[in-house]
């Protein structure tokens, strides 16, 4: 069971975009944007809120590669593997995250709930690929080892 | 209006809708599986694709058809492109045609042999998905989906119910319940409208053919068979006869060769529910209570109110469905039997219907502590048991049914469509029963295959504004009205199923708008040749009433816990 | 501020005019995406914090520096050697400026006027001065991209004063709808999202229906990946893309507009939210615009990744609050849009070209770019290029003078290869088309599109089949699901692929892989569909004996393919330490001590741990 706040924050947020049908996306995008993942207590009470059929919910919850029913670390770093990125090796950065955390393709974060590490296809700062993002914070120029450093450097943050 | 050249012919059209249909007409079989006119235009099969005169390549089904158009439907690189679309299908599908239910009747299977696919390319990497049993009606098999999204559209713009969506994209696309949750779980009501329109196995009947084997072959039951009024236009067809020709006769022989020990007509029951619920109507009416009165004969709009609208309930009808009244009858009338002689009885409805077999075990379909149905099987079903008891349906000798309850009136038998409950309550009301009155009721606005029909019958002297509905959208959209005030109705019939139970989702699907009008016409045809056109007319029902129901009535003729 | 009228604008522009003018100095940051990663923030901040303590500090000073102006700028197209830094009235452009340099370009150029030679731009011990010096600027046309960088992206008064609202005004009083429509069909301005349609034919479609609720949407969705332009434009000059939505809406007697923004564009969000609320407090947005009785309301929607949602029906469908699938037309978003009404759908770029065109008229437009496709156009040049940015150039410019007069060419001096153009959808260029102006037309000929704008430049170290195998995986991940062609398709194509580049191919493969594509080209239902196909296509024609190198040989003459590498230890460098035969994980390494080792290479699953593992270098890779 979510406690009351969870609703509480629910509402308020359907209050911002208003109770109709299209308020779905951007009311999940705010409660995702708060809790870094959606609780599915909420989905379900959002779409009910709003007149939206459950199943057509989370039908368009898992559309959208944004929403996540499992909770994401505490940094969400993610790997641009745009075009421009791609071809400037992006993939060894992904790699040695991965490697370092022991994440793979399946399992994107880690198990102290500190780490999710995804890919992404383009940050729109291309001119200075490889980049990555930790927490929407653009880091050009990436390298594996730069990478590392990187999450040294957050994880010493947080120790 | 205009012409186009198909594949060199000239063709006429006139407001077909799209080129598909012009296509159609031009008696060219054209291969489809996300179409159906009755719900909105998807194209997401490609199938359909067709080719122009400048090479364009594209869907026929979502193309409006122009004056001047020149396609080719079978061009060698379509036909190519739709060999492969189909080999892809295949590669991605549990490919288990022998033991699939859907064998035989499946599009897939049938576009298989169709192009000539003698194998697959490609191996099947989707990973196996469990089946979802969790419903009493219908058994999900996602492994044999195809996403098309015929049961998504049917059950969100035919039934405005919205329990099944897509779930995820792309090659994990899937169709589920949200969250995947048992089906059983959701605000579905069991129509079977999802398996109507599903090309493929995927979604399909729970089946109960082998305990209804099993009764069959006990010595110690007494097995008693129901036919349901719309079970009869939807047999004939899977054994050569005509569409829609109704077969009572036959399946009645059938079932007692197959074993069942006495075959009855539901449109006996369909007479008491005429009685009820017009008794039931007329107080409602003097008391200007609960009004609408809402039908209670389908389970699926019964179950529909109770989780859309509960503040409704009381206003459905207190009686039984048909169904529930009769094996009540049945199970009171050999009460004492089943003590004298030490056989079971086992009651068996042969219903159109998928919800029925919910229905039977909603906690108000029991009396003395008892099922009064024990197994439901539909029309479906019943062709299976035919064919696999290896009978020559077509050569049948038709048989009448058992008495006391083989007789039932042409007002029980049009239970079967929309609308019939209905005229077989207007008939009950007018206390006339010459061929005139009853013409005239047939003509007030009940008939016709549009989904919300309204009218208004005067009776003795007070207006009765009537609406029938077919498809739970549009019962929503009723429903809506009347919430909000802009509807004054004092009757509202409501069959889930869109036409009625003749296109229940229990009844064997063959695509093609014509089995729909031919059932229709089959079941007013038959209700055309019955000498008994009205449930008060009808000597069984009156001696009943003075036997068997004397001071019954309410226990087993209605439902007792409040719905 | 409430602009009431068409005189108060032209009041706000003069008096902003002449406050720019009267600045002895203004230090404009580059505040686009790219150089805020390099760490533009900080130098602003910087800049922001010396500058006010010596107001504090001094009053004479003050006096000397009576106006004084740090402003926030778009992307330049540079960010490669961001953060940039300009500096006005003396018009010195700085490149990659770090905090510690803050204190000398306030010391010599804010107080002084002096140059900081060593911020310059160099090249080939050339130094550049000047932004328009830079020849990768020296060689673009900026129409969509004119102000990017030189204005704060932020405030309406510098938009104002730069000429905004001019054309708005124009078309707002001295002419009908009809005639704005007329204007931009004449203008022959195509579409920038991809498909090159016409827009003044779409807007006249639009005007044309029955249905008076009518709706205009921008595409900003840019989903293809490697390109920036649009996101540039939305962060570098927000103003200019309402005031063409606020034409378009004009023009089809349209009052609710919507633009769609791409989820990792938060930056773009962040301005043009700010650009509606600046625009609707000074009377530019929303009821009884400028007073002319006209109103317009504009909204935001984000994107929550998906890239088919940049397909204009499923982004409808997205701002509906749906699943982004597209759906079958017709009916036409110009007919049925965004809630079955009809909806202009431009992309950023087409709509940041609009005011131009009001404002110059269309003769002047067709004076830019080639018959068929007049105007500019922006490419983001990425990938083994010596300056990656983004750029400005008529339409018609060819592939050599973008690469090499404005990107400076090939990165690391090897030599070119391809261009793959027109992203995910695209397809590829190579030397021989060098030479061909690229314009919607010219391009389709090669079996590629313009496409958004996107050029990835790629030199022989590139495999074009893992090249296909990206895109295709890309697609593959991105189709929608809908339709059996793409959501199968190209499921198997990406198989295929990989089997090759996995060193696993057969050469039947090859026709299968054709055989598909071109099945999924002429079936699939939306342009995602239908375009994923194309770079396998043209890479199958244009570099077949790579794909066949690949099967027959087990070869990926540019060593890229990990599979296909192979592990080889030069006996001259190696001094038989073992180190790489104890690393090996599956004992493919053999040799004596100090003597040179070998490398099994059929035992060898090409993991690199030996090379990454040789303190002697003697590891190499061969192909
Ligand atoms: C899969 C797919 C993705 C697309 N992505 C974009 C996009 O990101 N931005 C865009 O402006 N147009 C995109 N388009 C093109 C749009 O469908 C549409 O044609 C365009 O936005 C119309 O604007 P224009 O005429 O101004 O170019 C995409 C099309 C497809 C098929
Ligand atoms: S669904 Fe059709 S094709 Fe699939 S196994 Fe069943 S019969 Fe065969
Ligand atoms: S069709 Fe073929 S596989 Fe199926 S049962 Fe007959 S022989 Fe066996
Ligand atoms: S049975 Fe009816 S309500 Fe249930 S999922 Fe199928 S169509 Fe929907
Ligand atoms: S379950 Fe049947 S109808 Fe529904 S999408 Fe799958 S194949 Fe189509
Ligand atoms: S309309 Fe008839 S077949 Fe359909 S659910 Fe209701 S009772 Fe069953
Ligand atoms: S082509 Fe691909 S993205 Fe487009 S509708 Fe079909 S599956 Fe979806
Ligand atoms: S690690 Fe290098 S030097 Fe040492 S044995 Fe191996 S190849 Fe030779
Ligand atoms: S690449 Fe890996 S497997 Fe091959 S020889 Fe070197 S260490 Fe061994
Ligand atoms: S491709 Fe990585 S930022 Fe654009
Ligand atoms: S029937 Fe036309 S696309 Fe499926
Ligand atoms: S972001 Fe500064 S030049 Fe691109």
């Amino acid at each position: 069971m979510l406690s009351q706040s969870y609703y509480d924050k629910a509402d308020e947020i359907i209050e911002l975009y208003g109770r109709k049908p299209s308020s779905l996306i951007p009311i999940m995008q705010d409660i995702q944007g708060e809790y870094r993942y959606l609780p599915r207590e909420l989905l379900t009470y959002v779409a009910k809120e709003i007149g939206v059929k459950e199943a057509k919910a989370y039908s368009v919850a898992t559309f959208y590669e944004n929403f996540s029913f499992e909770a994401k670390g505490k940094y969400i770093i993610k790997v641009c593997d745009g075009t421009a990125c791609h071809v400037r090796k992006s993939v060894p950065i992904l790699e040695a995250l991965q490697k370092e955390l022991g994440l793979s393709k399946k399992k994107h974060t880690t198990d102290d709930m500190m780490f999710t590490v995804e890919t992404v296809s383009c940050l729109g700062a291309c001119g200075l690929a490889p980049t990555m993002t930790v927490n929407d914070e653009v880091h050009p120029n990436m390298t594996p080892e730069k990478a590392l450093a990187l999450l040294e450097k957050l994880r010493g943050g947080t120790a | 209006m205009g012409t186009m050249t198909i594949d060199g012919r000239k063709i006429e059209f006139t407001d077909e809708k799209n080129v598909l249909s012009v296509i159609r007409k031009a008696g060219i079989n054209l291969p489809t599986l996300c179409y159906h006119s009755e719900v909105s235009t998807f194209g997401a099969c490609r199938l359909c694709t067709v080719e122009d005169d400048r090479g364009r390549t594209f869907a026929s089904c979502s193309e409006e058809p122009r004056d001047g158009m020149v396609i080719y439907t079978n061009s060698g690189r379509i036909k190519k492109y739709r060999k492969l679309i189909v080999e892809l299908l295949l590669a991605a599908h549990c490919r288990d045609c022998t033991t699939c239910v859907k064998n035989g009747e499946c599009v897939l299977q049938q576009l298989a042999i169709r192009m000539n696919i003698t194998s697959v390319r490609f191996e099947n990497t989707r990973t196996i998905q469990p089946l979802d049993t969790s419903s009493p009606s219908l058994v999900r098999d996602p492994n044999k989906c195809i996403l098309c999204g015929d049961c998504v559209r049917a059950c969100e713009e035919i039934q405005g119910i919205g329990a099944l969506g897509f779930a995820f994209r792309g090659t994990d696309a899937m169709v589920m319940p949200a969250f995947n949750k048992p089906i059983a779980e959701t605000e579905c009501v069991n129509c079977g409208q999802c398996r109507v329109y599903c090309p493929t196995g995927a979604i399909s009947i729970k089946m109960n053919l082998d305990e209804v084997w099993g009764a069959l072959a006990d010595p110690n039951t007494r097995v008693i068979a129901q036919v349901a009024p719309a079970v009869r236009v939807a047999v004939g067809d899977a054994f050569g006869l005509p569409n829609g020709r109704s077969v009572m006769g036959k399946i009645v022989a059938a079932l007692h060769r197959m074993g069942f020990d006495e075959v009855y007509d539901t449109t006996f029951s369909a007479d008491l529910t005429v009685m009820e619920e017009s008794k039931e109507f007329l107080e409602r009416l003097g008391q200007g209570q609960n009004l609408p009165l809402l039908t209670s004969c389908c389970p699926a709009w019964v179950k529909f109110v109770h989780d859309q609208y509960p503040e409704f309930i009381p206003n459905i009808s207190t009686c039984r469905s048909p169904q529930e009244m009769f094996s009540a009858v049945i199970k009171e009338h050999y009460k004492g039997y089943e003590k004298n002689q030490g056989k079971k009885t086992v009651v068996v409805s042969i219903m159109p219907c998928t919800a029925k077999k919910m229905e039977i075990l909603r906690p108000d379909s029991v009396n003395n502590g008892e099922r009064n149905t024990d197994w439901v099987i539909t029309t479906t079903e019943l062709i299976r048991m035919i064919r696999s008891a290896g009978i020559e349906f077509a050569d049948l000798n038709p048989q009448s049914c058992d008495m006391p309850f083989g007789l039932g009136s042409g007002g029980g038998v049009i239970f079967g469509v929309t609308g019939g409950v209905t005229e077989a309550v207007l008939r009950r009301l007018v206390d006339k029963h010459d061929k005139e009155s009853l013409d005239a009721i047939a003509e007030c606005g009940v008939r016709g295959e549009e989904g919300i029909k309204e009218f208004t019958v005067d009776y003795k002297g007070i207006p009765i504004n009537v609406c029938v509905v077919s498809g739970l959208a549009n019962a929503r959209t009723v429903m809506d009205r009347v919430k909000n005030g802009e509807a004054n109705y004092q009757i509202i019939e409501v069959m889930a199923c869109r036409r009625g139970c003749i296109m229940g989702g229990g009844q064997p699907v063959k695509p093609g708008d014509r089995t729909k009008a031919a059932r229709a016409k089959g079941l007013y045809n038959a209700d055309s040749v019955m000498i008994i056109k009205k449930a008060d007319e009808n000597p069984t029902v009156e001696a009943l009433y003075d036997g068997l129901l004397k001071g019954k009535e309410h226990e087993l003729l209605h439902n007792t816990i409040p719905w | 501020m409430k602009i009431e009228n068409r005189e108060a604008l032209t009041n706000v522009c003069q008096k902003t005019q002449e406050e720019i003018a009267s600045y002895t100095c203004r230090v404009l940051v580059c505040a686009g995406t790219g150089c805020v990663a390099s760490g533009s923030q900080k130098i602003y901040d910087r800049m922001k914090e010396l500058c006010e303590n010596v107001e504090g500090v001094s009053v004479e000073f003050q006096k000397e520096v009576p106006h004084l102006g740090t402003v926030k700028t778009g992307c330049q197209g540079i960010c490669e050697l961001g953060p940039l830094v300009r500096i006005e009235p003396a018009h010195y452009q700085y490149v990659k400026v770090q905090p510690e340099d803050c204190g000398e370009i306030f010391e010599r150029t804010v107080l002084h006027g002096e140059p900081v030679e060593r911020l310059f731009y160099h090249r080939n011990e050339k130094i550049y001065e000047k932004p328009e010096e830079i020849p990768f600027i020296a060689g673009q046309t900026r129409i969509v991209l004119e102000n990017c960088g030189k204005i704060d992206a932020e405030s309406l008064e510098e938009y104002i004063a730069a000429g905004g609202f001019s054309a708005l005004t124009k078309a707002f009083f001295d002419m009908t709808p009809e005639q704005v429509v007329e204007e931009v069909d004449r203008s022959g301005l195509r579409g920038r999202g991809g498909g090159g349609f016409p827009a003044g034919r779409k807007w006249k479609q639009v005007a044309r229906q029955p249905e008076k609720v009518r709706y205009v949407v921008c595409n900003g969705d840019e989903g293809d990946p490697g390109a920036f332009m649009d996101g540039s434009v939305m962060e570098g000059d927000p103003y200019k893309l309402l005031e063409g939505m606020v034409i378009a809406a004009y023009a089809v007697q349209s009052h609710e507009g919507y633009i769609y923004v791409r989820a990792e564009y938060p930056l773009s969000v962040a301005r043009l939210k700010h650009a509606i609320g600046e625009m609707e407090k000074a009377g530019l947005l929303g009821d009884n615009i400028l007073g002319s009785g006209f109103s317009f309301h504009m909204h935001i929607n984000r994107g929550a990744g998906a890239f088919v949602c940049g397909e204009g029906s499923a982004l409808t469908a997205s701002i509906e609050g749906n699943r982004g699938m597209p759906r079958v037309k017709p009916p036409r978003t110009v007919e049925k849009g965004l809630w079955e009404k009809p909806t202009v759908l431009n992309n950023v770029e087409t709509f940041a070209n609009v005011p131009g065109i009001i404002l110059k008229g269309a003769d002047w437009f067709r004076t830019i770019g080639t018959e068929g496709s007049p105007g500019t156009k922006t490419f983001s040049i990425t990938g083994v290029i010596q300056n990656t940015g983004l750029i400005e150039v008529p339409m018609g410019t060819t592939l050599r003078e973008i690469i090499y007069d404005i990107g400076g060419g090939i990165k690391g001096g090897g030599n070119f290869k391809a261009v793959q153009i027109g992203g995910p959808s695209g397809g590829c260029l190579t030397s021989e088309q060098l030479d061909v102006g690229l314009d919607f037309d010219s391009v389709k000929k090669f079996g590629a599109i313009v496409g958004s704008g996107g050029l990835v430049v790629m030199d022989e170290n590139t495999c074009m089949v893992e090249v296909a195998r990206f895109f295709m995986s890309f697609t593959q991940r991105e189709s929608c699901g809908k339709c059996v062609p793409c959501r199968e398709g190209t499921k198997r194509m990406l198989e295929i692929l990989e089997r090759i580049v996995a060193g696993e191919g057969e050469l039947s493969d090859l026709d299968e892989l054709q055989e598909i594509a071109e099945m999924v080209k002429n079936m699939a239902l939306c342009g995602l569909g239908k375009s994923a196909p194309l770079p396998v296509l043209s890479t199958l024609k244009t570099f077949r004996d790579e794909y066949v190198e690949h099967i027959v040989d087990k070869r990926c003459r540019s060593k890229t393919c990990q599979a296909l590498r192979k592990y080889v230890i030069n006996p001259e460098l190696c001094i038989g330490c073992h180190k790489c035969s104890k690393n090996c994980p599956v004992g493919a390494i053999s040799g004596k001590v100090k003597e040179p080792h070998e490398i099994d290479t059929k035992i060898c699953i090409k993991c690199g741990a030996c090379k990454d593992n040789c303190a002697f270098g003697a590891i190499y890779v061969d192909a």
